[in-house]
């Protein structure tokens, strides 16, 4: 080993020293790392057994933290794609897988498609109230019988005058119980295809919407997860989100965004379980001396020091990509399967260094697994990132 | 934004340059491009068999401005580090790991040390002729029992009227059989530890002796055994001060890793396209054997380290040109990208099944070229116990 090498100290706050990010960002990030030490992290444990309660959506739209990069027209910050990063980066932090995918829900994966495809309308009665925090949204893609292959969705809606009457139902739905209004994929013509899909904006509260019952889950516990029935529901023609026969192409692209989330989140919460459990490998003692001594432990810290910098590189990377209006479909699908992949190996890695302690619910690297291997499942899995990857190359 | 809702990804457009690359960068890169797969690349095959290429190809580099990309222009070089970094990934393409390494040995590791803490008159006298291709310099560290241990070196320099008489043995010296000068790692006699090592240029002449090593892959470089038996190297052939060897090592890792690293890039770029291209002719059970979903998905795993790779390499790499310190990110490029680099031109192999196994194609030669990268330049257990010690462990 090099002497030279040996006296150069790494400097962890250069790990998000990164081009992309300005001061700004970095202002940016120390407040929302202070609300979330504050408000947040304190109840992770309270809330695994609750599930968060909506006051923090209240609460991070009074601070403006849920609209950053939406128009300041809307009640937004006006900020740019990175920000939303920096939100989900810190929100891991929070040390509830659970509250951040809910959160994320929210401001990522169903706020972005009524900004983007909403009408004037629509945003002021849903975007608007979105922002300030004071309406809860959801997503509705997945259903029992079509995941992955969203073609096979057969929720139904159904022109009657100038009204739509929507059939069906839909599983697996963050926020499912909380939110005042979904997001929703149906078919609108079962013989177009792929062109035969519309997104709908329905109240929750609408006749014959029915919250049939809150899933158990491996992890994420959180967050409520839903299993919801839609019977003979009427919302007005106007309460159509996007063009007709578009919807698939707008899920498509709302994918994108939520994946690469996705992957920013799995790096941060990957970094903390390894700081965690560095601090872990320093104390706890075995044959005479700290366990991060054994060679085999350093280097165990070595290789996952490395999946993380590479995830957390490749996101950035790919996060400028799509900031400079790139539409890098290949890249977040690489950024976001690498990114899951590694986060649930350095979780795995996490609770082996841990030992005994590793297993038990007390030290929260168990829980750091549970959250995390979601990730390889939801937003798509490893296996449809890898086709979608595939397939850009003619394959 | 209005036709967003119906955006198709085009995976076939170019993007923006990623940083600190330039769009002039990328022109280059083409040039480059262009001039290894005309004047390099025909010839793998045959510098391959003959286990060398021609000495000449030194001064058909410098013609093109390639060996002093990195180097102060008082030097006759170009002083962008960058550029040097583009060809880097572009030699990956000359088809033959020898022959990258082999010129590559000369520009981005023996005459860096020269470049840096060498005087103005050993600048002149090995710089200049190197950038012009006129002389060919090779790094001689690594000795038979003393690899990344580099404390543990025995050549011994004992001083004399004028300079000094060295003795020992130098291996695996990249270069060694054709090069006219060797930038040596030298133990001066009496000390026992990295202190005690110091540099100094040696001059091919009497009492060197250099015969080559026979290896898995590079075939196309002369890997060399060197003996040095009594040499007399005067003293003006000191190359920085005396002890501080040791420093002068370290100071051209981290290029030489971030080379590497990058070098690793053009290469799993390079088979991973003539791989994508075969599977998509090769039929078997009746139809392209890209279309199974399993070779498919083989290729998105491939893609997906090429291009996580590359993010972390330009990472590291901008963080290196901007003057940081990038030991951390570059040890970790050069660890990732080396491990992927075999693995992808494995799976390479694979894919092409028996036509891979056979030398025809070029796979086997990727495969065996790319091995030596998780052990040149440092080993992955070496990058590892670097990594681990800067975390405090």
């Amino acid at each position: 080993m090099s002497a030279t090498e040996d006296v150069l100290k790494p400097d962890f706050e250069a790990q998000q020293k990164h081009f992309i990010f300005n001061d700004e960002h970095e202002q940016l990030r120390q407040s929302i790392a202070s609300f979330v030490a504050k408000e947040l992290t304190p109840h992770a444990e309270e809330w695994e057994e609750t599930t968060f309660p909506d006051s923090v959506i209240h609460r991070m739209g009074e601070l403006g933290f849920l609209g950053l990069s939406m128009p300041e027209e809307y009640g937004g910050q006006g900020g740019d794609y990175y920000c939303n990063l920096v939100l989900a980066e810190e929100m891991a932090r929070s040390n509830s897988g659970g509250l951040a995918m809910g959160v994320a829900v929210h401001t990522d994966m169903a706020m972005p498609p009524i900004h983007l495809f909403g009408t004037e309308e629509q945003k002021q009665e849903w975007l608007v109230p979105a922002i300030k925090g004071e309406k809860i949204l959801c997503l509705g893609i997945t259903e029992p019988d079509a995941g992955s292959d969203v073609s096979g969705i057969k929720t139904r809606a159904v022109r009657d005058g100038d009204e739509y009457v929507i059939n069906g139902s839909k599983t697996y739905i963050t926020n499912g119980h909380r939110a005042d209004v979904i997001v929703l994929v149906t078919k609108t013509d079962p013989d177009a295809g792929y062109d035969g899909f519309s997104l709908f904006l329905v109240p929750m509260d609408s006749p014959g919407v029915i919250r049939e019952k809150k899933l158990e889950k491996l992890g994420m516990h959180a967050s409520d997860t839903a299993l919801l029935a839609f019977q003979d529901v009427r919302v007005p023609a106007s309460a159509m989100l996007g063009q007709e026969g578009k919807g698939f192409y707008h899920i498509m692209w709302e994918l994108q965004g939520e994946r690469l989330i996705g992957a920013a989140g799995c790096v941060a919460g990957a970094q903390l379980c390894f700081d965690k459990t560095l601090g872990y490998a320093m104390e706890r003692q075995a044959f005479g001396r700290q366990i991060g001594k054994f060679q085999v432990i350093r280097h165990k810290f070595a290789e996952m020091a490395t999946k993380i910098e590479t995830a957390r590189q490749m996101t950035y990377m790919t996060a400028w990509k799509f900031n400079n209006g790139e539409y890098p479909v290949r890249e977040i699908s690489m950024a976001k399967l690498y990114s899951a992949r590694i986060a649930v190996e350095v979780a795995d890695e996490c609770i082996q260094i841990h030992g005994g302690a590793g297993y038990m619910k007390e030290y929260g690297v168990e829980r750091t697994w549970r959250d995390m291997r979601l990730n390889r499942i939801g937003a798509g899995t490893d296996e449809i990132m890898l086709d979608v990857i595939g397939r850009s190359y003619g394959l | 934004m209005s036709d967003q809702g119906v955006l198709r990804p085009d995976f076939v457009a170019a993007g923006a340059p990623i940083p600190p690359f330039t769009a002039e960068h990328e022109a280059f890169r083409v040039s480059a491009r262009g001039w290894i797969e005309q004047e390099l690349l025909p010839h793998a095959d045959q510098w391959e068999e003959a286990k060398w290429f021609p000495n000449e190809m030194f001064g058909a580099m410098a013609e093109q401005g390639f060996i002093g990309l990195k180097f102060d222009p008082a030097y006759g070089g170009d002083g962008d580090e960058v550029a040097a970094a583009v060809l880097a990934m572009e030699m990956a393409r000359c088809g033959s790991g020898g022959v990258a390494a082999g010129l590559g040995a000369h520009m981005e590791i023996a005459l860096p040390p020269i470049a840096k803490f060498g005087t103005e008159d050993q600048k002149q006298r090995w710089l200049v002729p190197g950038i012009k291709g006129e002389l060919i310099a090779a790094l001689a560290i690594t000795e038979p029992d003393a690899g990344s241990d580099v404390a543990g070196l025995r050549t011994t320099a004992k001083p004399v009227d004028g300079g000094w008489i060295v003795s020992g043995e130098k291996c695996y010296i990249t270069g060694g059989c054709r090069a006219d000068v060797l930038v040596t790692a030298v133990r001066m006699e009496g000390t026992t530890r990295h202190d005690g090592i110091t540099f100094l240029v040696i001059e091919r002449g009497e009492g060197l002796e250099s015969s080559p090593l026979q290896k898995l892959g590079w075939h196309a470089s002369d890997t060399a055994l060197i003996k040095f038996d009594e040499v007399f190297v005067p003293e003006e052939n000191l190359l920085g001060a005396e002890g501080q060897g040791f420093a002068l090592i370290m100071a051209n890792f981290q290029w030489e890793r971030l080379t590497m690293s990058l070098g690793a890039i053009g290469g799993m770029e390079v088979c991973f396209e003539q791989t994508v291209k075969y599977a998509q002719e090769r039929e078997a059970f009746g139809r392209p054997i890209s279309k199974n979903q399993v070779i498919r998905h083989k290729f998105a795993e491939m893609a997906t380290k090429i291009e996580t790779g590359r993010a972390l390499s330009m990472h590291a790499l901008r963080m290196h040109v901007a003057g940081e310190n990038a030991v951390k990110e570059v040890t970790m490029a050069k660890l990732f990208t080396q491990k992927a680099a075999f693995e992808v031109a494995d799976e390479c192999l694979q894919i092409h099944g028996g036509a891979g196994y056979m030398v025809e194609y070029g796979i086997e030669r990727a495969a065996r070229d790319a091995r030596l990268g998780p052990i040149g330049g440092g080993t992955d257990e070496v990058m590892k116990e670097i990594l681990g010690k800067m975390l405090g462990l």
